[in-house]
């Protein structure tokens, strides 16, 4: 990627010889891959619902498919994110509404049984894999109740505190504040 | 040489690059003694301000030795010379540098129509900061090219150690400035929110200028403590209703001087609606910014009252309360650093042991070590505050 950005980087930069190694981990990639298939299979379900509804055999229900687009994009932008922990979390809720909703339509009636059998255990897989990103980018922040190291003799007054105060009193009373804004323009 | 690059949303790494070089008469390269992570730098982290490009380096609180200089320093820097980088590029021969303005610097910012563009005027170029800045290459690095040097720099005697000195770069100044620019006055309540690195400089800033009294609001228990130990009163917005409690330390009628260290990223909380509006608006990019720090201080501040925001905002922020900012008289003062405007006096006060600024660091770690040190910045982890690169 930084092969083109140098195009546009200004003569006698300095350019990358050797990349080093990055953080990113391979759930990372994962969570990227699953958040752009979140968009894509949002954007079908938003744009072509009847497509989708003719497919599984559950014609008539194009607003709920609609509206379960709309809920992939919104998914796949949290996961893109760098919330992307909370969008995972929103697809395995979303993949639940899914199976839920396929399980629905998997009558005997329903000639195209076969396809939702299909998309159920696609839903399965995509469900696992979703579960797993989600646990593996949970948030390394310590929790709220870890003990954590306090700097209550860090107040970097070498003279202490009262001395400060007490410096900044007798400027106040003296009359002038030893700074104002503007002073001191200086250059070197 | 070495250098932190970042290559994309939480993607930084250590990698190999060219050397810097001499680009213009007015140029110095220096060898990078000691560098720091900004709070700011993880916007750039997070990739919530536009103009990065894969392969832009890092950092812009750096300082060191002068290795070479160009034929237009005209004697101002030598070989050998120690010096702080400020994080403004400055000419210091425009219109805004000789009237002190030099975060604003007309000469400096050399991707200047980008910036016409997004802000209406250009800004100074910044170390480190996007293309809307200049695309300057930053100092997170074993070496560093200085444009201007002649006018960018800060020098500073032998026998201070690098920790005292490292904040006249940014942080120091600009925890001043947002003090200063409140024009702080002895019976003044000043109320900080932020308590990273900007907002403990903020307070022991309001503590020097005569502050009566001075509260910091976080929600983290190490950053609290450090505040207290600088003499703020604190409060913990996760336990304690901030109005509440601002209301109470100031006989129900506000603080007179609020300031943001806080910025664009506001912490996101279920009991703050606001905040969650916020943040799925800034994920749809529908707005840039999380302004409710500014939302909460025009708010609260005493009518009359001054708002200082060294908190870097990068473009849109929504419902801003307008009505009261207007009603109440506030005035609200900003801006990136002036940092040669305020180092001479900064730098005196180091120098008499007035401050020593080194309180700050909780973290000092080899600069290879600097991709890990942003998660461990950006999560808090190991109660971090502040991190010093050693190249």
């Amino acid at each position: 990627m930084f092969h083109f950005s140098n195009i546009v980087r200004t003569k006698g930069d300095p350019e990358i010889v050797e990349s080093g190694p990055s953080l990113k981990r391979p759930v990372d990639q994962l969570a990227r891959g699953l958040g752009w298939f979140s968009i894509g299979l949002g954007v079908v379900e938003l744009f072509a619902p009847r497509r989708v509804t003719e497919t599984l055999g559950m014609e008539g229900h194009e607003t709920l498919v609609r509206s379960f687009g709309l809920r992939e994009i919104m998914a796949g932008i949290m996961t893109l994110s760098v919330e992307k922990n909370a969008g995972l979390w929103a697809r395995v809720g979303g993949d639940g509404l899914d199976a839920a909703a396929l399980l629905s339509g998997l009558t005997p009636d329903n000639p195209k049984k076969g396809n939702i059998a299909l998309a159920l255990l696609m839903v399965g897989g995509i469900a696992m894999l979703d579960y797993r990103a989600a646990q593996d980018t949970t948030p390394r922040r310590p929790p709220r109740d870890a003990r954590r190291k306090l700097y209550p003799n860090r107040s970097g007054f070498p003279k202490g505190i009262e001395s400060v105060r007490s410096a900044a009193r007798q400027i106040a009373h003296a009359g002038h504040n030893e700074v104002k804004q503007g002073d001191a323009r200086r250059v070197p | 040489m070495k250098a932190l690059v970042w290559h994309g949303k939480e993607d930084i790494r250590c990698d190999t690059v060219t050397d810097p070089e001499i680009q213009d008469p007015r140029d110095a390269i220096i060898k990078v003694t000691s560098c720091a992570i900004c709070g700011s730098d993880l916007h750039l982290f997070h990739n919530f301000i536009p103009g990065m490009l894969p392969g832009d380096i890092m950092g812009h609180e750096t300082m060191g030795e002068v290795v070479e200089v160009g034929s237009g320093v005209d004697g101002k820097l030598k070989k050998g010379d120690r010096i702080v980088v400020p994080f403004t590029i400055i000419c210091g021969e425009c219109e805004q540098c000789k009237r002190g303005n030099f975060s604003v610097c007309e000469t400096t910012n050399r991707k200047r129509h980008l910036a016409d563009k997004v802000f209406g005027h250009a800004t100074a170029g910044l170390f480190g900061y996007t293309h809307l800045t200049g695309g300057y290459p930053g100092g997170q690095a074993e070496y560093l090219r200085v444009p201007y040097a002649d006018a960018t720099h800060i020098k500073v005697p032998a026998g201070i150690p690098d920790e005292q000195l490292l904040f006249l770069s940014d942080i120091f100044p600009t925890g001043w400035q947002a003090a200063a620019q409140c024009d702080i006055e002895p019976t003044d309540t000043v109320a900080i929110w932020g308590c990273g690195p900007v907002g403990q400089m903020a307070i022991r800033s309001a503590i020097l200028l005569g502050a009566n009294q001075v509260i910091a609001i976080d929600c983290l228990p190490e950053r609290l403590s450090m505040a207290e130990a600088g003499g703020a009163t604190t409060i913990n917005f996760e336990t304690e209703s901030v109005l509440e409690r601002l209301q109470e330390l100031t006989d129900g009628k506000g603080p007179e001087k609020c300031i943001d260290c806080v910025g664009m990223e506001s912490h996101v909380m279920a009991s703050l609606p606001d905040t969650l509006l916020d943040r799925a608006k800034q994920m749809v990019m529908a707005e840039s910014d999380r302004p409710h720090v500014l939302r909460e201080m025009i708010y609260v501040c005493r009518p009359g009252g001054i708002i200082s925001v060294p908190g870097v905002y990068s473009g849109l922020s929504d419902m801003l309360p307008m009505g009261a900012f207007m009603n109440k008289g506030l005035t609200m003062r900003t801006g990136q650093t002036h940092v040669n405007r305020w180092t001479d006096d900064l730098l005196r006060r180091i120098e008499d042991g007035e401050i020593d600024p080194s309180f700050v660091i909780t973290h000092t770690v080899p600069l290879e070590q600097g991709p890990e040190m942003y998660q461990v910045f950006r999560d808090k982890r190991d109660s971090c505050v502040k991190v010093v690169l050693k190249p």
